[in-house]
């Protein structure tokens, strides 16, 4: 860590990093919140102490907020308003067998 | 006026047999019960929001293998009391936790995050490595809590271990802060380490390691800790001082801690969420 003045404007506080979490073995790592931390240890550790206090998780990945990269809600209309009127893309036209989960 | 009634309630103090076993036992439920109950003082206070969940989280974990030993304690043969009784209705002489874990959490009232930090690493390395060797204890029902308090002091011993490396190896004032508070926990260190008759009968029965037999690797743990620190070496010179809160002879601040920790079970016998 450098050393940096004691002040309380957002530069002195630690980064802020985002939380996901997998439930359980199989299921995909959802995205739960966030939170500061000094470096990515602390972040796991205060991530485990923060978000799985009743038994949430059994795999958790943080990642510094700063790095994701998200859509212009600018863009929305342009984004995905397309996609309204194209019905036929969701997979409610067949039946699924019945051995598949989590479509 | 009506004269004042005194009646015998639950509220008064009770008294605990000296044998080797309880005294073994109630070393560690103590030790675990006040350093929670120090650690549970942060709460609200810690310095920034995620270490303070952090903080009552391994007081609860804390709390916790405090009272599976109480619970197990109090129905030894011959001794018929509940946890709650056990952990709030005992006068100071009669707990049995080290000296260091009773200790302030700062100097002159004020809260120091190095000195917790630096305690809470070097009694999450002692348990754990009590824990261990509690796991084959001859005991079964110790045997299984050391079993389930062993993965929480892992965590502990993970999380005090990466903050006292932040803070020796971080900011000038965060390294003056840990030496300071290095300074002003390790003559209490000794205590842990000190061998006495109940130490040999544990040894003896096959309920526990002496004390004394865990030093070499808490050294060991330490010196690989305090060398990422920039701290100097552990040392445990010999010292005139030496700490007795394990035979009972508590610090100056343990009356204080006690009046905080039995207030509301004196004041409500036998209250209970």
């Amino acid at each position: 860590m450098n050393p940096q003045p004691a002040s309380a404007d957002s530069s002195s506080e630690f980064p802020l990093w985002e939380v996901f979490v997998r439930s359980k073995a199989g299921l995909d790592h959802k995205h739960c919140g966030s939170l500061h931390a000094a470096d990515a240890k602390m972040a796991i550790q205060h991530a485990r102490d923060v978000y799985t206090r009743r038994q949430e998780g059994v795999s958790i990945w943080v990642v510094r907020s700063d790095h994701i990269v998200a859509s212009d809600p600018g863009d929305k209309a342009m984004y995905f308003d397309p996609m309204e009127d194209k019905v036929y893309r969701h997979p409610t036209f067949y039946p699924l067998p019945a051995s598949v989960d989590h479509m | 006026m009506n004269q004042p009634v005194f009646v015998s309630g639950t509220q008064q103090s009770i008294v605990v047999p000296r044998d080797a076993t309880t005294i073994y036992l109630l070393r560690i439920a103590d030790t675990c019960l006040i350093l929670a109950q120090r650690l549970s003082e942060w709460c609200g206070h810690a310095p920034v929001l995620e270490e303070d969940i952090a903080m009552a989280n391994m007081a609860l974990d804390l709390l916790g293998q405090a009272r599976a030993l109480f619970a197990h304690i109090g129905q030894r043969p011959g001794i018929d009391l509940d946890e709650d009784r056990l952990a709030f209705l005992r006068d100071e002489r009669d707990y049995f936790n080290v000296t260091l874990v009773e200790l302030p959490n700062g100097t002159s009232g004020r809260r120091d995050f190095a000195f917790t930090t630096l305690r809470n690493a070097v009694m999450a390395t002692f348990l754990k490595l009590l824990w261990e060797r509690l796991s084959s204890s001859s005991d079964e029902a110790v045997a299984a809590i050391a079993g389930k308090a062993l993965k929480e002091a892992r965590y502990h011993q993970q999380h005090a271990g990466e903050w006292v490396v932040r803070l020796g190896d971080g900011t000038d004032e965060s390294a003056r802060r840990l030496d300071a508070a290095r300074q002003r926990l390790w003559i209490y260190v000794a205590e842990l380490f000190d061998a006495d008759d109940v130490d040999d009968a544990a040894e003896a029965m096959g309920l526990g390691p002496r004390w004394s037999a865990l030093h070499d690797a808490w050294h060991a743990e330490m010196a690989i800790l305090f060398d990422e620190a920039r701290l100097p070496a552990p040392t445990t010179r010999p010292s005139a001082f030496r700490s007795t809160g394990k035979i009972g002879r508590h610090s100056e601040h343990m009356g204080y801690l006690l009046a905080d920790l039995q207030y509301l079970q004196r004041a409500y016998p036998g209250g209970v969420w």
